[in-house]
C-alpha cells in the first residue's frame, strides 16, 4: 500500500510515484478542524439554553433555529469535510493516481463550504424545510447536488485512473457513501418552490409517505454519511496507524455488502407506533436487528487489525483514538438495534435516550475516528516529523473521553427517567406525573450534559491549537517539544 | 481461522466488481435501492395510508401561514405531533393519531423528540390568551418551562401577499385547493383574523374554521397566525375512537 516507496529497481524509474494533490486535502482538514469548533460550540450553546432558557435570543438565536446549526455543523461541516478530505488522500494513494482535473477538487472544497454557510445562514434566518438533517431549502439543496456530483466524478475518476488492479476496501465504503448520499439527498428533497425567487418550498409528499421518506433519509444519513464514510476512514487509517494489514478480506466483503443492503431498510424504527402501517414498522425492526451483525463484523475487523499491538495503546494516543472509536462504534451499533425493537422504542422514543444514543455514536465513533485520522494526516500532509505537542494529544483524548462518558450517562439517565415518568400510574389509576414534572426532573441531567459537552469541546480546542502549531512549525524543525500540561 | 485467505472462487467473483469502478458503483446502487422501494412505494397505494377520514379539510390560509411560522421556528425539534396508541398517551394527549390527520401536511410535523409535550391535539385545550401569554413569555404561565420566548411574533406583521403562492404550491403537490380557494386566499386570510368580517365564504370553503382576533390585539401579526394554527390542531377529524374503524372511515 505504501505507494511512494521508490525502490532501486527499474520499475520505479519507469513509473515514478504520482504527484498527489495534497493541497485540497490540507484545505479539507483545516476546514474540518474549524467547523468542529463552530459546530460543537453551537451544541454547548443549545445545551446551555436547556439549562437557562434566558439564553435564547429571539428571533434568530432560539433553540429551534440553532439546533440545526449544531447538527449540520457537526455532521456535515466537521464530519463531512473530514470524510471528503480523508477520502481524497486515501483514494490517491491506494490507486497510485492523482485526482483528475485541475479545478474539480478545489471546486468541491469551496462549493462545499459555500453550502455549509448558506445552510447555516438559512437556519438562523428561519429558512428551513423542517426535515431533520435535511433542513436546507431547495436552492441550497440544488447547489449541494452540483457539488456532490462533482465529488462523485472526482472520486470515480481517480478510481478509473488507478494503477492498482484492485479497488481497496476503504474506497468501497467511500464510494457507497457518495452514491447513497446522492440518492438520499435527491429523493428526500423533492419539493415545489413557492416561486423561483422564493427561498421556501413545499414538500412533494405529505403525512405518512413524507414521514417514511424523511426517516428513510434520516436513518441512512446515519448509515451512509456517519457510518459508511467513517468506516472508509477506519479501513485506511487504522491499518496505517497500526502498521498492519486489514485482518480479514473476506469479512470485509461480507460486512460491506450486508451493510449496504440492510441499512436502507431500517428507517421505520424511527416511526414505531405511529400512523405508519405495522408491517413497515416490523420490517424496519427486523432489519434493524439484523444490522447488528455487519456492524459488529466491521468492528471486529478493526479490533483484530490492531491485535498484537495492544501495548501501543499506552504509548500511541493516535491509535488509542482510533481503537476507542471502534469501541464506541460497537457499543452504539449494539444499542441501536436494541432501541429499534418496538417495545423498547415505546419507552425510549421522544426521550433523551435517543440523544444519548446519537452522541455515543457521534462523539465516540465519528469524533474519535476523525481525530485519529487528523492526527495521522496533519504531520504527513504538511511534512512535519509529528504533531507539535504530544501532551496535547493526551489532554485531548482524556478530555474527550470524560466528556463522552458524562454526556452519554446523563442523557441516558434522563431518557429512561422521562420514559418511565410518562407512563407511570398511581394505585388509583391516574397518571402519576404531569408532563412538566418530567421537565423539572430532567434539569439536573441537562446541567450534567452541558458539562460533558464543554469537556468534549475543550478537547477539540486543544486539537485546534495543536494542529495550528504543527502547521506553523518551520519545516526543518527538530523533534517536537513537549509542552508542560497546564 | 485463516485471516486473509480467501477461496479462489469467492475472490474471483468479487474481483469482477472490485476491479471495475463503474460496475462497482452500479452494484452499490442496485443493492441499496431495494429497501426504499419496498418500504416507501406501497405507501402511496395502501388502504390504511390513503384512507379518508370525515372532517379532514385543507388548512385555511391563516392556519397555513401559522404552520409556516411553526416550521420556521423549528417547533418540531421539541414538540411532536403524533400520539401513539398507549394508554398514557391517549389519556394525556387524546386519541392516537391517524394517518389521515396529516394527509395535507407538506411536510409532516410528527417530530422525533418531546422536550415539550405533544401538540397533535392541543387545539381548543387552552384559551387564545393563554397561548399568547405563553408565547410572549413561557415562564409567565408555566414557571418551570424551558421553552424560548417568542414575543417578537406579536409585533411582526403577517405577510399576506405570498399566501396565494403558498396555496398554489400546495395545490401543485396534491392538496385539493380549488380555483375558488385560490382566488379568495387573501380575503379568507384577512377575514379569519377579523371578527367583524363577513366570514360566510370562509366557513363554506373551510368547515369548522374558527374566526376571531387570535392575539387580541389590533393588526394582523404572525402571532395571530400561529395561535390560529395551534387552536385547530387535532380538531378536524371526526371519529369515535372507541368504535371500530369502518364507521368513521369515509
Amino acid at each position: 500500500m505504501s505507494a511512494t516507496t521508490v525502490g532501486a529497481d527499474s520499475q520505479a524509474v519507469a513509473e515514478p510515484a504520482p504527484d498527489y494533490d495534497d493541497h485540497v486535502v490540507r484545505l479539507f482538514i483545516l476546514a474540518s478542524v474549524f467547523w468542529a469548533l463552530v459546530g460543537m460550540s453551537m451544541g454547548v450553546l443549545i445545551a446551555a439554553q436547556m439549562v437557562w432558557p434566558g439564553l435564547n435570543w429571539e428571533p434568530w438565536g432560539t433553540f429551534g433555529r440553532l439546533r440545526p446549526v449544531h447538527t449540520s455543523g457537526v455532521v456535515f461541516a466537521f464530519g463531512g469535510n473530514a470524510v471528503i478530505g480523508t477520502s481524497l488522500y486515501c483514494v490517491q494513494r491506494t490507486c497510485r493516481a492523482r485526482l483528475p482535473g485541475r479545478f474539480a477538487a478545489e471546486f468541491v472544497f469551496w462549493g462545499y463550504q459555500l453550502f455549509i454557510v448558506l445552510a447555516a445562514l438559512g437556519y438562523v434566518m428561519g429558512v428551513t424545510q423542517s426535515r431533520e438533517y435535511a433542513e436546507p431549502e431547495w436552492l441550497t439543496d440544488l447547489w449541494l447536488a452540483v457539488v456532490w456530483l462533482t465529488y462523485l466524478g472526482l472520486f470515480v475518476g481517480t478510481l478509473l485512473k488507478r494503477r492498482e488492479a484492485h479497488i481497496y476496501v476503504a474506497n468501497w465504503y467511500y464510494l457507497a457513501f457518495i452514491v447513497a448520499v446522492t440518492i438520499l439527498h435527491v429523493v428526500n428533497n423533492l419539493a415545489v418552490p413557492l416561486a423561483w425567487n422564493e427561498s421556501n418550498s413545499v414538500s412533494l409528499f405529505a403525512g405518512v409517505q413524507d414521514a417514511m421518506t424523511q426517516w428513510w433519509y434520516g436513518h441512512n444519513a446515519v448509515g451512509f454519511f456517519l457510518t459508511a464514510g467513517f468506516l472508509g476512514i477506519m479501513y485506511y487509517y487504522l491499518p496505517k496507524q497500526a502498521d498492519a494489514p486489514i485482518w480479514s478480506y473476506r469479512l470485509s466483503i461480507i460486512s460491506f455488502w450486508s451493510l449496504v443492503f440492510m441499512y436502507m431498510w431500517a428507517g421505520p424504527h424511527h416511526l414505531h407506533y405511529t400512523s405508519l402501517p405495522d408491517w413497515v414498522q416490523t420490517l424496519g425492526m427486523t432489519f434493524t436487528i439484523m444490522l447488528w451483525m455487519p456492524s459488529w463484523a466491521s468492528a471486529l475487523n478493526g479490533f483484530m487489525t490492531a491485535s498484537g499491538r495492544w501495548d501501543r495503546l499506552r504509548t500511541d494516543p493516535v491509535l488509542r483514538f482510533m481503537i476507542l472509536a471502534v469501541v464506541f462504534y460497537a457499543v452504539a451499533t449494539f444499542e441501536g438495534p436494541f432501541m429499534g425493537v418496538r417495545t423498547v422504542n415505546g419507552l425510549s422514543h421522544y426521550t433523551e435516550w435517543t440523544i444519548s444514543h446519537v452522541h455515543s455514536g457521534a462523539l465516540g465513533w465519528n469524533g474519535f475516528i476523525v481525530f485519529g485520522a487528523i492526527y495521522y494526516l496533519v504531520p504527513r500532509i504538511w511534512g512535519r516529523p509529528g504533531m507539535y505537542s504530544r501532551a496535547a494529544l493526551e489532554w485531548h483524548f482524556w478530555l474527550g473521553l470524560a466528556g463522552i462518558m458524562l454526556y452519554v450517562t446523563a442523557m441516558w439517565g434522563a431518557g429512561v427517567m422521562q420514559g418511565l415518568m410518562w407512563r407511570a400510574y398511581t394505585s388509583l389509576g391516574f397518571l402519576q406525573y404531569s408532563f412538566l414534572d418530567s421537565v423539572i426532573a430532567a434539569k439536573p441531567y441537562y446541567a450534567m450534559r452541558l458539562l460533558g459537552g464543554l469537556l468534549y469541546l475543550s478537547g477539540a480546542v486543544v486539537m485546534a491549537w495543536n494542529v495550528w502549531r504543527t502547521v506553523q512549525e518551520p519545516r526543518e524543525a527538530p523533534a517536537p517539544a513537549v509542552v508542560p500540561a497546564e | 481461522m485463516a485471516t486473509t485467505e480467501t477461496g479462489p472462487r469467492f475472490a474471483r467473483l468479487h474481483g469482477r466488481f472490485e476491479r471495475r469502478a463503474i460496475r462497482f458503483a452500479f452494484a452499490i446502487l442496485v443493492v441499496l435501492s431495494a429497501g426504499g422501494l419496498v418500504e416507501i412505494a406501497p405507501l402511496f397505494a395502501l388502504e390504511n395510508t390513503v384512507e379518508k377520514v370525515q372532517g379532514m379539510r385543507p388548512y385555511t390560509p391563516l392556519e397555513l401561514a401559522g404552520r409556516g411560522v411553526y416550521i420556521r421556528e423549528g417547533c418540531y425539534v421539541c414538540h411532536s405531533q403524533q400520539i401513539r396508541p398507549f394508554r398514557d398517551e391517549v389519556e394525556r394527549y387524546g386519541p392516537y393519531s391517524l394517518a389521515a390527520e396529516s394527509m395535507y401536511d407538506h411536510p409532516f410535523q410528527w417530530g422525533s423528540k418531546r422536550t415539550g409535550p405533544d401538540l397533535a391535539r392541543v387545539g381548543n385545550k387552552y384559551s387564545d390568551d393563554w397561548h399568547v401569554r405563553h408565547l410572549m413569555d413561557p415562564r409567565d404561565v408555566v414557571p418551570a418551562s424551558i421553552m424560548p420566548s417568542y414575543a417578537f411574533l406579536a409585533s411582526r406583521p403577517l405577510p399576506v401577499d405570498r399566501i396565494e403562492r403558498l396555496l398554489r404550491a400546495h395545490r401543485t403537490v396534491g392538496v385539493p385547493y380549488s380555483e375558488e380557494h385560490l382566488a379568495n386566499a387573501r380575503a379568507d386570510l384577512l377575514a379569519q383574523a377579523d371578527p367583524e368580517a363577513d366570514a360566510a365564504g370562509l366557513a363554506q370553503r373551510y368547515p369548522k374554521s374558527q374566526q376571531r382576533n387570535f392575539d387580541g390585539r389590533p393588526g394582523l401579526t404572525e402571532m395571530d397566525a400561529l395561535v390560529a394554527y395551534l387552536q385547530m390542531l387535532g380538531t378536524l377529524a371526526e371519529f369515535d375512537w372507541r368504535r371500530p374503524e369502518p364507521e368513521w372511515v369515509r
